[in-house]
């Protein structure tokens, strides 16, 4: 055999060649997503016929007939309703937006009071921040000041009555700030409530078991507006002649009770998903129980459930718009009660409203969510099977 | 060997407050004395409020006069009827506007679930958007958005908008022609049933004959044939027994027809749209879930997309997607009680309306309760059941 047999060998690598025409730019990326068969040809007809109908009416109502600024509701009519508009407009009442806007905000918080709110909202993004940052240290003095301090300093700030402060009643708050007030407190409160309740529902102790059950299972069987009943309705009668509850903190506690049999649902998937090693390595070392889970468990199972305790809280927000059926004012309940302002009742005026509100929900709900979805992709290193 | 000796003998503990049984025993007699205490204390407040407030207790207030309307009554009922009437009328609103929610927001969730995996862009950016508005704003806002943004707004009865088939639209609800069935009518009824029954019988045969002899047999299309032929068989045959009752226009309103209330119809279409975007994230997360190589190894069968979408993936996508579907269904009908935002009399509402009227608070949201955790069970009863006929049969 002779070693020059073949008459040519390939001693380098091909170049890469680019793709075909037919694979890549515009038209290629047109008919493999748009126009792939014939079914796909019918629906991508079908979408761009949505797509034409539903958005120039939107863009029409929402910004170019829309009006912006005006005293009152002359702006935002027909002729034949009354106003200044042509007969047949349609057009987004933002007007009506823009001259609410405190009470959106503060509902019927007294206006040389309300540096107070914009003092909490401001220190509470200045807190907020840092803690959702990964890179920024100090974590925990960070979470306790959130938590713990920011509470504590806002119920001063915001009821008053103290350091010179005037007295606010709580029936006058409103907008957003009960909104997100409720919504904060009530996570602050149903978190530690749902890791007692999970720790519980895992409990060997028979009673404890059982108690923590019930309560998890009764509570999420029944809906939101009942538990706020429960707490409008019941929750006097089960205190002594004399003493009473203010509406906000009736409102409060039912709301956290319902969050915390939630969360402690969430919690509890957390617990499941450490390695039965974890625990046993705790208690080969020593470690009593609450050692146990304060050092070893829970922090690596909290860590685990991070986006599902930002879903609840994302539950949490949206449902603390019921606390407008047992009459409290949070912002969707002042968008609905401003409809009735007959210096402002137009056809336009509750579309508008509620997408205002709409929009300010689904702006918190949203970042609420990417946010959670990328802390999970941050923290997606262990664990996984 | 020291270590021995004590192997052998009691296992020392340091002292009975070290004891995980006393302990546990301990904690646990405590809880008791604790819960029993405080219950009894709350007992003893409600006994004394309720006497100073005179309200009477018991269920007793159920067989008195309720004295007020309900605007949507499945039964029959009158403001004479019983508080316990009342409830159960609300109830059933409750039950028919769950059910029906859940069937709509079973298929808009499905289809928009489906259309998020589409091949084709824009479909899959449509649902896209669908989903991430729907799931990010407060039902209850959905609710007023149908009931004060769009249904109130529409014109007043003398100016209807006229919708194809006869049916109307405006300010107070929506007009559909209703379907008068005249003598004879039960014929297709028996048809039907019998074509349900016969083409359930074929599937079976169909189905052992396949598994004896390998042959296929088009069960579907003789199914449709059957399900469909012999009721328009026998609705030829008992010669047509069916009129429409349209709606018609008068002065100020529009009579005859079916009336469907605004209430009614903002509820059902925001709890199915709202739940509808959870639903689509489900269905979407169980179709991905089922792994790539179980489509190629039915295509490497030889099966066609068919078969490979109603065989292979779809039963291992149901396996996934159920469990959390039913707590949708159950989340669907605890958002019902969102109807009393609203004043559709559901459960809620008419228990608040007797809570208020009577002021017995205890009872009525103890009946509340209740009624919820009762339909709960049943909803996650039969889908277990389902579950189960879905669920992966191990050997």
């Amino acid at each position: 055999m002779q070693e020059h047999d073949m008459s040519w060998v390939r001693t380098e690598m091909a170049l890469a060649q680019p793709a075909p025409p037919t694979e890549r730019g515009a038209y290629a990326w047109v008919r493999k997503n748009l126009i792939g068969s014939v079914g796909d040809t019918i629906l991508t007809v079908l979408g761009i016929a949505i797509v034409v109908w539903v958005l120039p009416q939107i863009i029409n109502w929402a910004f170019i007939n829309a009006v912006w600024t005006g005293p009152d509701r002359t702006v935002c009519t027909t002729a034949s309703q009354g106003g200044i508009q042509p007969d047949g407009w349609t057009g987004a009442c933002w007007a009506f937006v823009n001259a609410k806007f405190g009470q959106f905000m503060f509902g019927t918080y007294p206006i040389e009071e309300r540096w107070r709110p914009i003092l909490v909202a401001i220190l509470f993004v200045a807190l907020l921040v840092p803690m959702l940052i990964p890179r920024v240290p100090r974590k925990g003095l960070n979470a306790l000041l959130l938590f713990v301090a920011l509470p504590i300093v806002a119920f001063f700030l915001l009821v008053g009555g103290m350091f010179g402060l005037p007295h606010v009643e709580t029936p006058r708050w409103g907008g957003l700030l009960v909104t997100l007030s409720l919504s904060f407190v009530g996570i602050a409160v149903s978190l530690p409530m749902g890791i007692v309740l999970a720790l519980g529902r895992r409990s060997k102790m028979p009673i404890i078991k059982w108690l923590c059950v019930v309560f998890i299972e009764t509570v999420r069987g029944i809906p939101l507006i009942t538990v706020l009943f429960f707490a409008s309705v019941m929750l006097p009668l089960f205190l002594p002649e004399g003493v009473s509850f203010d509406k906000y903190l009736r409102a409060l506690i039912g709301v956290s009770l319902f969050a915390a049999a939630y969360m402690a649902e969430v919690i509890r998937g957390g617990l499941q998903a450490i390695p039965k090693g974890q625990y046993e390595g705790a208690d080969s070392l020593g470690l009593g129980y609450w050692q146990k889970m304060g050092l070893i468990v829970l922090p690596q199972a909290l860590k685990l459930v991070i986006p599902g305790i930002v879903n609840t809280f994302i539950g949490m927000l949206k449902d603390t718009s019921l606390v407008l059926i047992i009459s409290m004012f949070d912002l969707l309940g002042v968008v609905k009660q401003n409809f009735a302002d007959p210096n402002w009742a137009t056809p336009q005026t509750p579309k508008s409203g509620l997408i205002f509100a709409a929009f300010v929900f689904w702006l918190l709900c949203f970042g609420m969510s990417r946010y959670s979805m990328y802390t999970e992709r941050r923290l997606d290193t262990g664990y996984k099977r | 060997m020291a270590s021995q000796e004590i192997l052998r003998g009691e296992p020392s503990r340091g002292s009975f407050i070290n004891d995980p049984r006393i302990r546990s025993l301990f904690f646990q007699t405590l809880v008791v004395i604790l819960l029993f205490s405080s219950i009894w204390w709350i007992v003893h407040n409600v006994i004394e409020n309720l006497q100073r407030l005179h309200i009477a207790s018991g269920f007793g207030f159920l067989k008195s006069r309720a004295g007020f309307d309900i605007s949507d009554t499945p039964i029959a009922y009158t403001s004479d009827s019983t508080y316990f009437r009342a409830l159960v009328v609300g109830l059933l609103n409750t039950i028919i506007i769950a059910a029906a929610g859940i069937v709509l927001a079973t298929v808009v969730g499905f289809l928009i679930g489906i259309g998020r995996l589409s091949q084709n862009w824009l479909i899959r950016k449509i649902c896209t958007v669908y989903v991430e508005i729907f799931r990010n704003i407060p039902p209850l806002l959905v609710i007023f958005f149908w009931y004060s943004g769009v249904l109130a707004v529409l014109p007043p009865p003398r100016e209807s908008i006229h919708l194809p088939l006869g049916s109307f639209l405006n300010q107070r609800g929506f007009y559909l022609p209703r379907a008068v069935w005249g003598d004879g009518s039960w014929l297709i009824g028996v048809a039907l049933l019998l074509a349900i029954a016969m083409a359930w019988f074929v599937a079976q045969r169909a189905r052992q004959r396949q598994r004896a002899t390998g042959q296929q047999f088009p069960v579907f299309w003789t199914s449709v044939a059957l399900i469909v032929g012999l009721p328009v068989l026998a609705f030829l045959l008992s010669g047509m027994p069916l009129t429409f009752d349209f709606p018609k226009q008068s002065t100020f309103n529009l009579t005859g027809g079916f009336w469907i209330k605004p209430e009614f119809l903002s509820l059902l279409l925001a709890l199915s749209f709202y739940t509808a975007a959870f639903i689509a994230e489900i269905v979407r997360a169980g179709i991905r879930g089922v792994s790539k190589g179980q489509t190629e190894a039915a295509a490497a069968l030889g099966l066609r997309s068919g078969p490979i979408l109603r065989l292979v993936v779809i039963p291992q996508a149901m396996r996934i997607v159920i469990p959390p579907l039913t707590s949708q269904y159950l989340n669907l009908t605890k958002n019902s009680s969102l109807a009393i935002a609203i004043g559709y009399p559901d459960l809620t509402a008419t228990a608040g309306t007797v809570l208020n009227q009577t002021g017995q608070a205890v009872e009525g949201v103890f009946i509340m309760m209740i009624a919820y955790l009762v339909l709960s069970l049943v909803t996650s009863f039969v889908m277990n059941i389902v579950n189960a006929r879905m669920a992966l049969v191990e050997r």
